[in-house]
């Protein structure tokens, strides 16, 4: 189907299930019950875990296929924010051209950081993009204020001119994002027996053109483009003595994962229109990072899952707070529920990085391959077990006969 | 006007002159070997003609064409291949896949952004690359991954990788080196089978004088960076010259 085979197929239709029904998957416990802070279906949480799961398929294409690692990409997500809120202010609220214009303006400065930082590989092409993504977070920060407002961020104001729509609305507010009058923020609650599930607009769109960008990512890893950016990972020597010029193959992947970080920093300014500097912090370019190599780099569905399993640690753990620890416990005895909450205390709430740290520490020694691993470990661990039993009950008639 | 023509090429690292004055012509559909001991120069003259290395002084034609100042992709795109002292594929692919990359560089040349269409709907590679698996009795690893075979295996692979490309000069860099007796035999037939049945001129550097007298036509001797003699192996066999260079004077 769409060109692809039937494995591929599979799973682009397993993240399409994934993504539709997220309202329904992240929403397992009944509203009022003491489970229900572990849901996560919430516009705007659901929102995070597909722009940030665009971000990730996009680093993928770079750091799964080529094995450049690249430090500084929440650079072209900042840029991609910046550009989208622009459009805002002076065009229209309608995503479109923001959206067009983020991943055009992230593409272009890709190609500019490329171009100087894919002159070295290994350790010293991460320093360059390191160095080049705290630079735009500095510039933001302080000398680009006129563009990007510094610390205060981006945002929209009553005075914007926003030539293709209206500065303020009629009760004198600013107006809201939307696609073709669609509004982002428009959400559809449905109240099932003790379960509330919401669908939101923004949340659809965002879940739409992540899916696109997850079926542009599967035809590129199956292209000879693809193929090529796996020989450069492989062997680049290799590559050049077979009339091969690596930069440009390496300079066109850095751009496409430039453009894919773009697309998210303009849906996420599509979302919640304002952007802030912060957005391109060093911390942001590890995280993506931190997706990838978790949910399994150089995998198709690896980064989507690491962007949601981040994502879903970073809103929920850190909403655990000491009262519901005690809550929790409150069937120990007094002493030991202390003592309880006391051992947890340091792994929740503010902590909850403590916890994300140990957890990729023991999937780095124990599944290299990330998530998408331990998933197909425990498939062949099954697929053994199934195999032994079948085994047992053939070995079991044999006598019979 | 041999295919490939070296003249006065002089290379000097720091305080070591590696190559001077090496003047070399290998004659088209040759199999021209370059031998010599130790630190002679042999893989600095190699790498001077891939384009790794720009050598000081002199120049490198290959088919009327200047080499110098040419990135090693030009190079090969020009018709010069090169096989490794130690096998150069790609390890994480599989073998038909790295069959495939030179096939697509023969086709669509040093790059080219073909990030849509699937691998598997490059009919005309894959028959190209099947075909020369098959040539290469490697058809039945085709989904092998490449760094999981024999280095025998390995550098049928490499040869097989370079072929593909159809070039007019196949350089090899001691082929044979670290390799039991019945590898080395191996690649010596499979040598020999190339230059037989091709439109190919094969240069060999290598180390080892079976592998050299059973295939080589043309033998230059090199010895501390300058060409001794140039000729035909028999008479390099005899020649009082280039035993002292091999075992020293007292020879």
């Amino acid at each position: 189907m769409f060109g692809l085979d039937k494995k591929d197929t599979s799973k682009l239709i397993i993240v399409a299930c994934l993504a539709l029904l997220a309202p329904f998957i992240l929403n397992p416990f009944p509203t009022d019950s003491a489970l229900a802070q572990f849901n996560a279906g919430y516009p705007d949480l659901m929102q995070r875990f597909v722009i940030f799961g665009i971000f990730a398929i996009g680093f993928n294409i770079l750091f799964g296929l080529t094995g450049y690692l690249s430090f500084g990409h929440a650079a072209f997500l900042g840029v991609g924010s910046y550009s989208a809120v622009w459009m805002f202010k002076l065009i229209g609220m309608n995503v479109i051209p923001a959206i067009v214009l983020s991943v055009i303006v992230a593409g272009l400065f890709a190609l500019l950081i490329g171009f100087v930082s894919l002159r070295r590989s290994g350790i010293y092409f991460s320093i360059l993009t390191l160095a080049f993504a705290q630079m735009s977070f500095n510039l933001a920060y302080s000398v680009l204020t006129p563009i990007t407002n510094g610390e205060t961020g981006l945002q929209l104001t009553l005075e914007d001119p926003r030539i293709l729509g209206v500065s303020a609305t009629a009760d004198g507010s600013i107006p809201v994002t939307n696609l073709f009058g669609l509004e982002m923020r428009s959400t559809f609650e449905l109240a099932l027996g003790p379960w509330a599930f919401q669908f939101n607009a923004g949340y659809y769109l965002c879940a739409l053109i992540m899916l696109a960008a997850f079926y542009l990512a599967i035809r590129i890893f199956r292209s000879p483009f693809g193929m090529m950016l796996r020989a450069v990972k492989s062997n680049q020597q290799r590559m050049n003595y077979t009339g091969l010029n690596t930069r440009p193959y390496t300079l066109a992947a850095f751009v496409i994962s430039g453009m894919y970080a773009g697309l998210a920093g303009g849906l996420m300014a599509s979302m919640d229109p304002l952007a802030g500097a912060e957005r391109m912090q060093w911390t942001a370019s590890g995280e993506v990072v931190l997706m990838t190599i978790l949910g399994g780099a150089g995998t198709l569905i690896g980064p989507v899952l690491g962007a949601g399993f981040i994502k879903y640690f970073e809103n929920i753990f850190s909403k655990i707070n000491d009262n519901v620890l005690h809550t929790w416990f409150s069937f120990l005895p007094d002493g030991m529920e202390d003592a309880v909450v006391f051992i947890i205390h340091p792994f929740i709430g503010k902590g909850w990085h403590l916890t994300l740290g140990i957890l990729f520490m023991l999937v780095v020694i124990f599944l290299p391959g990330g998530l998408v691993e331990g998933g197909q470990r425990i498939k062949g661990w099954l697929s053994r077990r199934k195999a032994k039993d079948g085994g047992k009950a053939a070995g079991e008639t044999n006598p019979a006969e | 006007m041999g295919i490939l023509e070296v003249k006065d090429v002089g290379k000097r690292f720091g305080g070591l002159q590696a190559l001077s004055d090496v003047n070399l012509s290998v004659q088209e559909n040759s199999v021209h070997a370059i031998i010599g001991p130790n630190g002679a120069g042999k893989s600095t003259l190699l790498n001077c003609l891939v384009g790794k290395l720009i050598p000081d002084t002199g120049s490198v034609m290959f088919d009327g064409q200047s080499v110098l100042g040419r990135a090693p992709y030009e190079i090969n795109q020009m018709g010069i291949s090169r096989v490794f002292q130690t096998p150069e594929i790609f390890g994480d692919l599989t073998v038909l896949e790295n069959m495939m990359i030179p096939c697509f560089a023969k086709r669509d040349g040093a790059f080219e952004l073909n990030a849509l269409s699937a691998v598997l709907k490059q009919k005309d590679i894959l028959q190209k690359a099947e075909h020369m698996l098959e040539e290469m009795n490697m058809a039945d690893k085709r989904h092998m991954n490449a760094a999981a075979m024999s280095r025998g295996d390995k550098r049928r692979l490499e040869i097989g990788m370079c072929l593909s490309q159809e070039p007019r000069l196949l350089l090899l860099d001691e082929p044979t080196a670290g390799m039991a007796r019945a590898d080395t035999n191996n690649t010596i037939d499979l040598l020999k089978q190339i230059s037989d049945e091709r439109d190919i001129t094969i240069a060999i550097i290598e180390h080892d004088m079976h592998v050299v007298f059973s295939l080589a036509n043309r033998i230059t001797v090199l010895a501390q960076g300058t060409p001794l003699v140039e000729d035909d192996p028999q008479n390099i066999r005899g020649n009082p010259k280039v035993r002292e260079a091999y075992l020293g004077e007292s020879a």
